[in-house]
């Protein structure tokens, strides 16, 4: 474990043409991997772009291991940076482009002159440092290549290698894994994931793409419009989103507005019980499941796809709330598909390929939904 | 990129094409190859010739890297920086474009005569305009620093912004950004846009002749013989003149060309 720094972010507010941010608050430890989660447009570059100082904030305050950086020159704060787009140096070579930033640190001009000798033994070492990190990254074999011939996960690679060699405090990642094709986003996924284990540099990753974040993320924060809407770990975000904008960004498909009631059943003990709006004029009476919350009123629902159990036949299961459907659509995704399933209101639920073939799905096919009171999620 | 003779509608725009190009090598073409080699060589000897020529070139290029010096950081601000009255600088850099090139002479001469404040200034310092080579400088600086400016502006323009943002958190300060990111990435153009502005300075006839007839730059040397001597005692020069610039121009080309490979 070397050079990580904890970052602080105490009511930061910036406004630019391009993006504004309101009232940023966050705590990211040292040798964390924070993700920063959030539709394109909703500030995240910026957001890096202030904690990196290319922006001045209009107020607010950056900490860095306790020490104010607020208004610290980018050049003096030890930050590495990794954009979208690689931005790779195209009048340097890889190894050049590497050597960016020990180069710039390395004494010019008349120092140079007078300590001859110890330039020489800087430029060995500066070899060094980048043969190693390129090493790691393992893209020691492409060193005199210029960055315009190489393939997109080969540039990130530089880019990744070009701020890491710097030893920064914080790396911030902007969308770095969004320009690649899936096959090459997943291996420099991992390679992300290693990379931090080994040299345990706080990692801040900026991504609009969920599963990214939970694959790499310690903790995550979702930002819409400039505010930060949720900070928790990964599990806590997908299982408990605190809005519907969280639910519906994260992919929770079954969110239902409705009521909370609560219910006394003949051996006396309270339960609650959720009262589908939608479904009020529907039939004979109000559509309803059994929820476990402290929220009472009006509140919104969410149950994940997987969380359904979808059968033909009644399903005879500890399940709580069982309900009775047809089949609307099936999209097929590949290795999941999606069933809608019409109780009403419409239930999506996610089986695989197999189970649909031995259950013989069709559209307009009857079948029972069953999920746990714990399954649904209340907010 | 398609074939040229591919439907009627290229060949029609290639014919039109074609007689503009005519209309600019053939006048060119015509007077280099209408005049006898041995007399183009006898003129070469002239020493008011050569001396004319030397200092055509010569003015030309001082025009340039003065240029230079105070183009490529205007161009650097309009290409990054924003500021109330941009639009009014990159107006006023184009306006030489625009301004008959003897007005320009004139406008010069009010504010660099030798009765004018500026002109008696660096009359101090032993610097006179009128009828003097820096004279010719400033008339060549005044009418073709438009082209550097832009190409420069054009070039910086080019530059993602995010390659200097990335080398100012790997530990640049501006300066090393601009001198090892910027400006590396922007030479190409603000070499071509030298070049051209290099090329149109030599060519500069009107606000030259009314700031500095003496000494003789090779377009006024040209004019005089042509008005005391007529036609067939200027050809000579002007054949001189149009193949010493299309050498230079094709010469400069090639190596702002070489460093695009």
């Amino acid at each position: 474990m070397k050079s990580s720094g904890a970052v602080q972010i105490r009511d930061l507010w910036v406004d630019l043409r391009e993006f504004h941010l309101r009232e940023i608050d966050l705590d990211i430890a040292a040798g964390e991997y924070f993700v920063v989660l959030g539709p394109t447009g909703a500030g995240k570059t910026g957001l890096l772009e202030t904690i990196a100082g290319l922006y001045q904030p209009q107020r607010g305050r950056v900490l860095l291991d306790g020490e104010e950086i607020t208004h610290l020159r980018p050049e003096r704060r030890g930050i590495g940076f990794v954009y979208q787009a690689y931005a790779l140096f195209p009048h340097l070579n890889v190894a050049e482009n590497i050597a960016f930033g020990l180069n710039i640190q390395r004494p010019s001009g008349l120092g140079k002159l007078i300590r001859r000798k110890s330039a020489q033994e800087n430029e060995v070492d500066i070899a060094e440092q980048v043969d190693e990190v390129s090493r790691m990254l393992a893209i020691d074999h492409l060193l005199h290549r210029s960055p315009k011939t190489l393939s997109g996960g080969e540039q990130q690679r530089v880019a990744l290698a070009r701020a890491l060699v710097i030893k920064p405090r914080v790396l911030l990642l902007d969308e770095p894994l969004s320009a690649l094709d899936p096959e090459t986003r997943e291996s420099l996924q991992r390679e992300l994931a290693r990379v931090h284990r080994q040299l345990g540099t706080t990692t801040l990753h900026v991504t609009h793409d969920f599963e990214e974040a939970v694959a790499l993320g310690d903790r995550i924060a979702v930002v819409n419009q400039g505010r930060i809407v949720q900070v928790g770990t990964p599990e806590d975000i997908f299982r408990r989103p605190a809005s519907e904008f969280v639910a519906r960004f994260v992919g929770v498909r079954n969110i239902f507005a409705g009521a909370i009631a609560e219910e006394t059943d003949e051996n006396g003990t309270g339960a609650k019980t959720f009262i589908f709006e939608a479904s009020k004029t529907v039939e004979d009476q109000a559509l309803k499941m059994a929820v476990v919350t402290d929220l009472t009123g009006a509140v919104q629902a969410s149950i994940r796809p997987e969380d359904i159990i979808l059968s033909r036949e009644p399903i005879h299961s500890s399940a709580r709330n069982c309900f009775r459907g047809h089949v609307m659509e099936i999209a097929d995704r590949g290795t999941l598909i999606y069933v809608t399933v019409n109780a009403p209101p419409d239930f999506t639920c996610v089986i695989t390929r197999r189970s649909r073939e031995e259950m013989r799905l069709r559209e307009g096919a009857a079948v029972h939904l069953a999920f746990k009171a714990s399954a649904v999620h209340i907010f | 990129m398609r074939k040229l003779f591919t439907n009627r509608m290229y060949v029609l725009f290639a014919l039109l094409g074609a007689l503009l190009i005519f209309f600019v090598a053939w006048p060119l073409l015509r007077t280099v190859t209408s005049s006898d080699p041995t007399i183009i060589w006898e003129t070469l000897l002239e020493a008011e010739v050569r001396s004319a020529i030397l200092l055509t070139l010569y003015s030309s290029a001082l025009a340039t890297v003065v240029a230079f010096f105070f183009g490529v950081p205007l161009a650097y601000l309009l290409a990054r920086a924003d500021f109330p009255g941009k639009r009014l600088i990159e107006g006023i850099v184009d306006v030489p474009i625009v301004v008959p090139h003897s007005a320009a002479g004139i406008a010069l001469l009010m504010v660099f005569g030798r009765r004018s404040l500026l002109g008696r200034a660096f009359g101090l310092i032993g610097l006179k305009f009128v009828s003097a080579a820096p004279g010719i400088v400033i008339a060549m600086l005044f009418v073709s620093l438009s082209f550097l400016v832009d190409s420069a502006r054009e070039g910086f323009e080019a530059v993602n912004p995010r390659l200097e943002r990335v080398a100012r958190t790997l530990g640049a300060s501006p300066w090393q950004t601009f001198w090892r990111v910027s400006f590396p990435l922007a030479w190409r153009s603000i070499l071509s846009g030298m070049i051209l502005m290099w090329a149109r300075g030599l060519s500069e006839f009107g606000a030259v002749v009314i700031l500095a007839y003496h000494p003789m730059i090779a377009p006024v040397l040209l004019y005089e013989r042509f008005e005391s001597y007529g036609l067939d005692y200027a050809r000579p020069v002007a054949t001189l003149i149009i193949l010493i610039c299309l050498m230079t121009f094709v010469a400069l080309r090639l190596i702002a060309q070489e460093d695009r490979a």
